[in-house]
This record gives structure tokens, C-alpha cells and sequence, in this order.
């Protein structure tokens, strides 16, 4: 019986990468603990992001075990889905908050850029891993194609957050692939030249967020109080923060959104300078985790899916910090890991499953 | 393309890769830092401004209005208090629709056309965005009809407010004055002073009168209380609180009854009255006839009502006892008799012979007497008795005008009395100087002449005389006049004194005094111009008529009442101290174009006099009896004419 149990044990937790899962287990307590304190003490709230994070784990292991020889088999077809999704939304998608972001299937609404989030580094791995030895220019422009595409889509719902995320998300497979630094060069300055045209296409609402970045207290009631009150809640956190439950900005009512994109502010509050220096050390242990699997990953398919996976992680939540103290535009990045929002967290942990399919299938392979 | 070769070597591939790695985790590490750098300057260097800021968001400061002090007669009589009423308010930041709002408003409450114009007023002339009242004095019906249909109004709001009342309505309206609301030039003198803080929730200030003046101790300490606010601006708890601390209440010399005898005895006369305590400076009887209903002005007054009380030809706005200037007229001659005595220029036994008229060497000019024929032989005791016209125009050609204005500036002429009081007016003691000043022209020996018996440039406020008066009173104590006394602590009920001081002594011999104060003593009695007033009184009395001019009459004309427009007739004047031998009260007391002082003055004289020694109940004058013979000094003097402020 005992021997049964042990196997079982054994078999449960050999997909499981034990630093990166402590890391990503402390983000949660941190996460946790804010929370209940943004919500107001709701259990509610917490009960559903236990279940939420239940959701995940087991996403999480589903993914783990799954071997990497399988997965790429499915890159291509999920982004392909993806993609006709989107068009789907494109054309017959619900209209929610002014955006054109979901899809009504019936039974449950879909963002179909969310499964893209996924689909998209999978799928130019799939392409680079493929191409791996005749690899030419030509490539880099079919790979950035297929990247450019569902960006378009997406900035036309219009969702510049997830459109920016998701086109850096194929940049950093991109860049991993080994596009060269002349063009990394050459279409950065191309970049910076065509930021007047992306100024002119750009819808009102985004305009004014950059605006408001740029001074928020051009509109403090409007769309720059966002921004104003989150930065007050940051600064008056000062060293050591007021203490947790005591935030007065969080618990007075100051802070939109407090439970969700702006759930940073709140702990910024409640833990001052030295809990954020805390946090962003638990995100680098996260990250550096992710790196180093993205290092010893075996093949360029592995490679390239955990330093896109690893990236697209640290960049969420450099954005969603930057945003919150007030050093990006306002866009709707959740902070990995600790803000309230189910979806979010389980493609994080399909991330992580990701990471440590790559991980421990290498270390089987080694031993 | 050479490099691409080269990149097919897989272990070069794998090298790049592991260079792009690294590159990525530097490139994180750096944004990271970025993020630190950014938490660093808001939470340890802008920290104190953060959270300031976090601290105003979630602190208000909520006023607490203090009671304003009460004003009281000597006797403890309320003259103005407060009480608590519920208002009907409108937020007109909140309320879009202003006139509909109203309108279905007026469904469920009454709401005159007075409220909506005065409603008109105050959001026209509204200091900040706060709620401005439609209705106020609601009764518990109205409160109750508006409570089951607030949903239907968001913006609209019953307030329980404090309100002053003046309960004695117009009497002593000139006194009291009265408070109204904070307007943009109030705001701006308190904010000079340092005051506005303290003004945080208030909605009044004192305006006029004793309100205006002593606004200071009235107003009382504003307390605070530090709320707790979400970002609805729903309080949450309450921090601290400081109370409020009460106005101080003000207790005045005045005496109310007195001040009701005097103005019941004017009926309905213009005019004005001044009664001092010689012996303190107190100020018990104040009036100036009409008079208005100061609660008219507390919630802000509606424009018609405003308009008539400013444009009634009756000018009940005007303070006549204390900002109108009158010829003192023969009341005048007290003090020239005074100056005679003093200055050597008259001995108590010389004596002129008047033969009804007065000219100036070399010249044909005649200066009448007001008795056509003449008195005969005068001397000075006479001269103040009968109010011999001519005996001053030859004693005003003697001294000159400069003598005479030096001497007059003892008794307070031409300066403020310094009464507690906003307004005052100066009055004119003319001067060689002042002329040549005010008109750049030189003077005229002729314009001495009529100085003699207070005509010509000379003017003067009721207030100065009176206080004029109580120098003759008391012998030569000149008081700061003071209406307040008491200034009483509304907690503790700690008293204290608004102390008056004399200002200074007046040194004349002491036969002088007694002299002219027997012949005020005589203008009373028998064969006196003041007698048939004060026949019967069981008390000697020293007073003087006088009759001040308001046009100028042509030489060689009489003056005739009944042929002057009725505001051109004279003004009857009429000083007065009680009892002769101890005065306890002297007084000044004006009859706008009433005629003679005797007449149609000195009875109000004996009103107050009576009613302030006996209490003896008062029965209105009204008819205005027409100017009489036995009054002193309808002149023609040529010189300029008198008009009434």
C-alpha cells in the first residue's frame, strides 16, 4: 500500500520542477494575502481564487506531463483555431465596453486572444524548430507574418494591451530565433520613425491614455484618476508600507479596479518599498527559473517556447507595475500570479506547465 | 547572404542562443531596475507628498458653524438672538434644471415669488458651490411633504440652520444693524484680515450697526471636526473634533424702553435721537427715525423691498444720528456763550441793545434777528434764554472764525465722536483754512456772522451734539460715547467692560459752566424758548432750542412755512441734560422740517427725560405742530444753505 502510494507520488510529481514552483507558490501567497485585503476582507473572493488557482495547478500538471514531442504536434493546429476565432470575433463578435473582444459560444464566452497568447509563440516555434537548419531571411518574414496577423486583429477589436503583449511575445521567439541584429536595429529605428503613423491610427481612448501618462493630472477625475490615485497609493506606502489592511487609499475606495489591474497599488500601500523590492525579487526568481529551463532546454522548439513563455511573463509584469506607478499607459495587464481574474492565471500556469514539461522531460532524457 | 552559413553550424546556433538568453535576462533585470528606480523616487523621496496627498483624500475638514452672540439692552432685553429652523436648499451644481426644479418643487411647498427672486439673488452673488435656500422656516408639514417625494429630487436638501432674529422688529434697527450673507468684497476683507479661515461654514456677517462693528466678538470660533471620508465623500468616522466656541454677547448701555418711549414719541416724524449718560459716555437711547426691519436682510433680501427702502424719500436707510449733518442752529449758542466767557470777550454783565438786526461796519447788510424788532437790551444769560440772534452775530464778528473753530474743536466739532459704530460723519467746524481748502476761496468776514448762531458751513451729527451736551452736563468731561458695555463671555459668563475712558478734560472756570448752565436752566422755565415743554416737570432741566435752516432766505423776506415745499421747512433741534443739578442724561434730539425747536423738539426732550427718570408712560405726538414764533433763528444770513444729508 504504501509502495502504491510512493509510485503514485513519484508519478504525480515527476513533471513537477520544484524551484520554479516554489517561486511561483510564494507569488501566490503574496497574491493571497493581498487580495483579501483589496476585496475587503471578501472570502468570496478568495474561495473563487482558490478555486481558480485549483484550476490552474491542474492545467498546470496536465501540461507538465505532457511531452513536448506532442505538443509541437499541436502548435499549428491551436493557432490556426486561434486565428479563425478571431476572425470570428472579427466579424460576429460581442461588443463589450465599446471592444469587440468576445465570442458567444453558448455555453461560455471566449476571448480568443487569449488562447492566441498561447498559440502564438507555440506556433513560431513550431516554424523556427522546423526551418531549424535552412534557416534564411525569408523565414524571418514568413514568422513575422504569422505574428503580424493576429496582432492586426487584435488592435482592431481594439485591444492595444493584449495586442502589444502578444506581438512581444513573437518578438522575443523572433529574437531568440537569431533574427539578425542588423534588422533588430534597422526595424527598431523604423519603429521609433513610424510613431507619428501609429499616433494617427490610433483611437481616441489610447490617445488619451498616452496623454494622461504624459500628465494625468490633465484629467483627474477623468481617465488620469486611475493613474493619479495609484501613484498616491504607491508613494504613500513609503519604506515599509501602512500595514496590512490598513491602506487608505485601498480601503476608502480611492483605487479603481483595486482587485484586479490595479491590485499592485494595494500592496505597494500596505508594504512600502521593501515589500516591493520583495515582489519583484519573487517575479526575478520566477524569471530566472524560466531562463535557465530556457538554457538547458534540448531541442529549438523547447528553446524558443520557454524563452518566449519566461519573457512574455516578465514583461506582464513589468507592464502592469509600470502601469500602476504610473511609468506606462494605462492598459488591462493583470499582474501575473496576483490579481483576481481566472483566465489570466490559468495561462500563466499553462506557461509553467510548459516550462516544466521542457524541464523535466530534459532531466528524463539525462538520466 | 555569408552569415546565415555560418549560423547553420549548430553549435555556433546554440552559442547565440545562449548569448540571446542572457541578453534577455540582463534586458529584464534592467527593466526591473527601472521599476525599483520608480519605487524609489515615489515611496522614500516624494513619500511626504504622497502622502499628503493620501491624507487629503480621506480627511475632510467639516466646519462647525458657532452660535453667534447675542445683543442685549442694559436690562438684559434681547435684541437680536438665534434660533434653529429647517431650510429647503438646492445644490445648483447638482441640480441641472434649475426653474423646473422649482417649479414641481412649488407643487409640494410654497414658494412665494419673493423666495424665487431672492433664490435669484443668491445663486447670482453665491460665493462657492454649495447649496443655496429656496424656502426657509419650513414647518413640520412642508418637512414631512418633502421627505416622502426627496427621491424625485436629488440636489434638494432640508437643512436644520441657525438664524438671527431681531425680535423688537425696527425698533432700534439703527443700532443693531443686521447680518446678510457673505458676499465676494466680505470675503475679501476677511481674507486680508486673516479671518476667512475662521469663516469656513459660515453663511453671515454683521453688515450694519452693532452687528457690523462687533463682528469680531460675535462671530464666535469656528470648531472642526476631521472626518473620515470614501471616495463618495460618505463620512466614515469621525477623527477629532474641535467644538465650536460661541460668540461673545454684547450688553449694551442702551435701555430698550427708553429707546421705545423716544421712538413711539416720534411716531411717525423723521428725525433722530441721542441720549448719553454724562457721567460714562454710554449711549441710552439711539434713534433714527424711520426706521427698518432688519430681519428683512438676514437670508438675503428680495431686490423690489430692497429698491423702496433705498429709493422711499424718507431714506429710512440713513442713519440720521449718526451720518446726517445739520445746522446745530441756536443750539449752537451754549457754546459760542461758552467761548465768550472763557476767552475774555464778554463779561456775564455786558449787555448789547438789540434792535432786531445786525450789520457789519460799513455795510448795509442786514442780519436779522428771528424777532423783528429786537430783545432789547440782552446779556449773556439772557442772550442763551430768549436765543438773542444778535448777541451772537456781533459775539461771532469778535472772536473771529478762527478763535472760534480753535475753541470748538474742545467739544468734538468737526471730528468723530468715536462712537461704536460704522459711519460716522465728521460734521464741518469751519476754519479760515478749511475754507480755502474745501472751496479754494478765501473768507469772508460775513461769513463769521451766522457762524454765531450755528448756521452757515457749520454742520453737525446729532451724535456730536449730544455728546456736546454731556460736556455741558458734566461740566467738562469729554467721553468716548459707547453703546456696548459689557462684552459677556456666552460660556463662561466672564464680563468685560468696554471700558471708556475720558478721552480728556475740558479746564474752564468754573463760573462759566455755572453760568451757561443757569441759562440753559432758564430756556426751560418761564420766559425761556424750551418752557412750555417742560411746564409741570418735577425736575429742573437745562436745554436750548434751536431751529436749523434748510433753504436760505432772501433778504429782505420772511420765512413762511406754509408757503416752502415741506421738505425745505427748518428742522426743529432741541439739547437737553436732567436733573440740572446732577445730570444723569443729556441728549440731542432733531425733528426733520418739523419748524421751531421749542415747539416741535423740545416735547420729545421731555418724553425721554421723563420716561428716564420716571418710567412715566409715553403718548404719542403726532401731529407735527407748525413752526412757532417762540423758536429761535429763521435768519437770513446769505450764506450757505443747510441741507439735510
Amino acid at each position: 500500500m504504501r509502495n502504491v502510494i510512493e509510485t503514485l507520488w513519484r508519478k504525480g510529481t515527476a513533471h513537477i520542477d520544484v524551484p520554479l514552483l516554489i517561486a511561483v507558490c510564494l507569488l501566490l501567497v503574496t497574491g493571497m494575502v493581498t487580495l483579501y485585503s483589496a476585496s475587503n476582507q471578501s472570502f468570496d473572493r478568495m474561495e473563487t481564487k482558490l478555486f481558480n488557482i485549483g484550476v490552474a495547478f491542474a492545467v498546470m500538471w496536465v501540461v507538465a506531463n505532457t511531452p513536448m514531442s506532442q505538443v509541437i504536434r499541436l502548435a499549428m493546429p491551436a493557432y490556426l483555431a486561434a486565428l479563425a476565432l478571431l476572425v470570428a470575433v472579427a466579424l460576429v463578435g460581442d461588443v463589450r465596453n465599446g471592444a469587440r473582444r468576445w465570442l458567444d459560444l453558448g455555453v461560455l464566452s471566449l476571448q480568443p486572444s487569449e488562447l492566441m497568447k498561447i498559440a502564438l509563440p507555440l506556433a513560431l516555434a513550431w516554424y523556427f524548430d522546423r526551418y531549424e537548419s535552412t534557416l534564411r531571411l525569408r523565414n524571418f518574414v514568413i514568422a513575422a507574418a504569422l505574428f503580424v496577423l493576429p496582432v492586426l486583429l487584435i488592435l482592431r477589436q481594439p485591444d492595444l494591451g493584449t495586442a502589444l503583449l502578444i506581438a512581444s511575445s513573437g518578438c522575443f521567439v523572433l529574437f531568440l530565433a537569431g533574427l539578425p541584429w542588423k534588422i533588430i536595429f534597422a526595424l527598431g529605428a523604423a519603429g521609433v520613425a513610424a510613431l507619428p503613423l501609429a499616433w494617427s491610427v490610433m483611437h481616441d481612448y489610447q490617445r488619451t491614455r498616452v496623454m494622461i501618462l504624459l500628465d494625468p493630472s490633465q484629467d483627474p477625475l477623468g481617465a488620469g484618476y486611475h493613474t493619479i490615485q495609484s501613484t498616491i497609493a504607491v508613494g504613500s506606502g513609503g519604506w515599509f508600507g501602512k500595514g496590512w489592511l490598513q491602506g487608505t487609499q485601498t480601503h476608502l475606495d480611492f483605487l479603481p479596479e483595486r482587485t484586479t489591474d490595479f491590485i499592485f497599488a494595494v500592496y505597494s500601500e500596505e508594504f512600502g518599498l521593501l515589500g516591493n523590492a520583495m515582489l519583484l525579487l519573487m517575479f526575478l526568481l520566477v524569471i530566472a527559473r524560466g531562463l535557465v529551463i530556457t538554457l538547458d532546454a534540448p531541442t529549438v522548439f523547447t528553446r524558443l517556447v520557454a524563452g518566449s513563455v519566461t519573457l512574455t511573463f516578465a514583461t506582464y509584469a513589468f507592464v502592469n507595475m509600470g502601469m500602476v506607478s504610473g511609468i506606462l499607459p494605462v492598459v488591462g495587464v493583470p499582474l501575473p500570479l496576483i490579481s483576481y481574474g481566472g483566465t489570466a492565471l490559468v495561462s500563466a500556469f499553462f506557461g509553467f506547465g510548459l516550462l516544466m514539461s521542457i524541464s523535466t522531460n530534459r532531466k528524463l532524457i539525462k538520466s | 547572404m555569408p552569415q546565415f552559413v555560418e549560423l547553420k553550424n549548430l553549435e555556433g546556433e546554440r552559442s547565440e542562443f545562449r548569448r540571446r538568453t542572457a541578453i534577455a535576462g540582463i534586458f529584464v533585470l534592467v527593466l526591473f531596475g527601472l521599476l525599483l528606480a520608480r519605487f524609489v523616487f515615489l515611496q522614500v523621496m516624494k513619500h511626504e507628498y504622497y502622502y499628503t496627498q493620501a491624507e487629503a483624500n480621506r480627511i475632510s475638514l467639516v466646519p462647525i458653524v458657532p452660535n453667534r452672540g447675542l445683543i442685549l439692552d442694559r436690562h438684559g432685553t434681547v435684541l437680536a438672538h438665534n434660533f434653529t429652523a429647517y431650510t429647503l436648499e438646492i445644490n445648483p451644481t447638482v441640480v441641472r434644471d434649475l426653474d423646473a426644479t422649482i417649479e414641481s418643487l412649488s407643487q409640494l411647498i410654497e414658494i412665494a415669488p419673493k423666495d424665487r427672486r431672492r433664490f435669484k439673488r443668491l445663486l447670482d452673488e453665491s460665493r462657492k458651490l454649495g447649496a443655496i435656500p429656496i424656502r426657509t422656516r419650513l414647518s413640520e408639514d412642508e418637512i414631512a411633504r418633502f421627505a416622502a417625494n426627496r427621491y424625485r429630487f436629488p440636489g434638494v436638501e432640508i437643512n436644520a440652520r441657525l438664524f438671527r432674529r431681531y425680535p423688537n422688529g425696527t425698533l432700534a434697527s439703527h443700532v443693531v444693524g443686521y447680518i446678510g450673507r457673505i458676499n465676494q468684497k466680505d470675503m475679501e476683507t476677511l481674507e486680508a484680515d486673516g479671518r476667512l479661515s475662521n469663516y469656513r461654514g459660515s453663511e453671515h456677517i454683521g453688515k450694519t450697526g452693532l452687528e457690523q462693528m462687533y463682528e469680531r466678538e460675535l462671530h464666535g470660533t469656528t470648531g472642526m471636526e476631521q472626518v473620515e471620508v470614501d471616495s463618495g465623500g460618505r463620512a466614515v468616522r469621525t477623527l477629532s473634533r474641535t467644538p465650536p466656541v460661541s460668540g461673545n454677547n454684547l450688553q449694551l448701555h442702551l435701555d430698550l424702553r427708553l429707546q421705545e418711549a423716544a421712538e413711539t414719541a416720534f411716531g411717525g416724524r423723521r428725525g433722530a435721537l441721542v441720549a448719553i449718560d454724562p457721567s460714562t459716555g454710554g449711549v441710552l437711547a439711539f434713534v433714527s427715525k424711520p426706521g427698518f426691519d432688519p430681519n428683512l436682510f438676514i437670508d438675503g433680501i428680495d431686490p423690489p423691498t430692497w429698491n423702496e427702502l433705498n429709493t422711499h424719500p424718507d431714506r429710512p436707510m440713513v442713519n440720521r444720528a449718526l451720518s446726517g449733518q445739520y445746522p446745530p442752529g441756536s443750539t449752537y449758542k451754549p457754546f459760542m456763550a461758552l467761548a465768550a466767557l472763557e476767552l475774555g470777550k464778554r463779561t456775564p454783565q455786558y449787555a448789547i441793545n438789540d434792535p432786531g438786526f445786525f450789520t457789519l461796519p460799513g455795510n448795509s447788510h442786514q442780519y436779522r434777528d428771528w424777532k423783528p424788532g429786537g430783545h432789547g437790551s440782552v446779556n449773556l444769560h439772557q442772550s442763551i434764554v430768549i436765543s438773542c440772534d444778535t448777541y451772537y452775530y456781533q459775539l461771532a464778528f469778535d472772536l473771529g472764525i478762527d478763535t472760534i473753530s480753535n475753541f470748538m474743536r474742545q467739544f468734538g466739532f468737526g471730528a468723530r465722536t468715536g462712537l461704536d459704530l460704522e459711519g460716522e460723519a465728521i460734521g464741518i467746524n469751519p476754519s479760515q483754512e478749511w475754507k480755502q481748502r474745501r472751496f479754494r476761496q478765501k473768507w469772508y468776514v460775513g461769513d463769521t456772522i451766522s457762524i454765531g448762531i450755528g448756521q452757515g458751513y457749520n454742520v453737525m451729527t446729532l451724535m456730536q451734539m449730544a455728546n456736546a451736551t454731556a460736556i455741558i452736563a458734566n461740566k467738562g468731561t469729554v467721553w468716548r460715547p459707547r453703546l456696548v458695555n459689557l462684552i459677556q463671555d456666552a460660556t463662561s459668563r466672564a464680563q468685560r467692560a468696554v471700558l471708556a475712558q475720558p478721552l480728556r478734560r475740558i479746564d474752564f472756570k468754573p463760573e462759566s459752566w455755572a453760568l451757561v448752565q443757569a441759562a440753559m436752566v432758564g430756556v426751560t422755565t418761564p420766559g425761556g424758548t424750551g418752557h412750555r415743554a417742560f411746564a409741570d416737570a418735577k425736575y429742573i432741566v437745562g436745554g436750548k432750542t434751536g431751529t436749523s435752516q434748510v433753504v436760505a432766505i432772501k433778504q429782505g423776506q420772511k420765512y413762511d412755512a406754509s408757503r416752502l415745499d415741506e421738505r425745505h421747512r427748518d428742522h426743529a433741534l432741541f439739547i437737553a441734560y436732567a436733573p440740572a443739578d446732577n445730570p444723569t442724561i443729556a441728549l440731542a434730539v432733531l425733528v426733520e422740517n418739523a419748524g421751531g425747536g421749542g415747539a416741535n423738539a423740545a416735547p420729545l426732550a421731555r418724553t425721554v427725560i421723563d420716561f428716564f427718570l420716571f418710567g412715566k408712560p409715553v403718548t404719542p405726538i403726532d401731529a407735527p405742530a407748525m413752526p412757532g414764533a417762540a423758536a429761535s433763528g429763521a435768519t437770513s444770513n446769505g450764506g450757505a444753505s443747510a441741507e439735510r444729508d
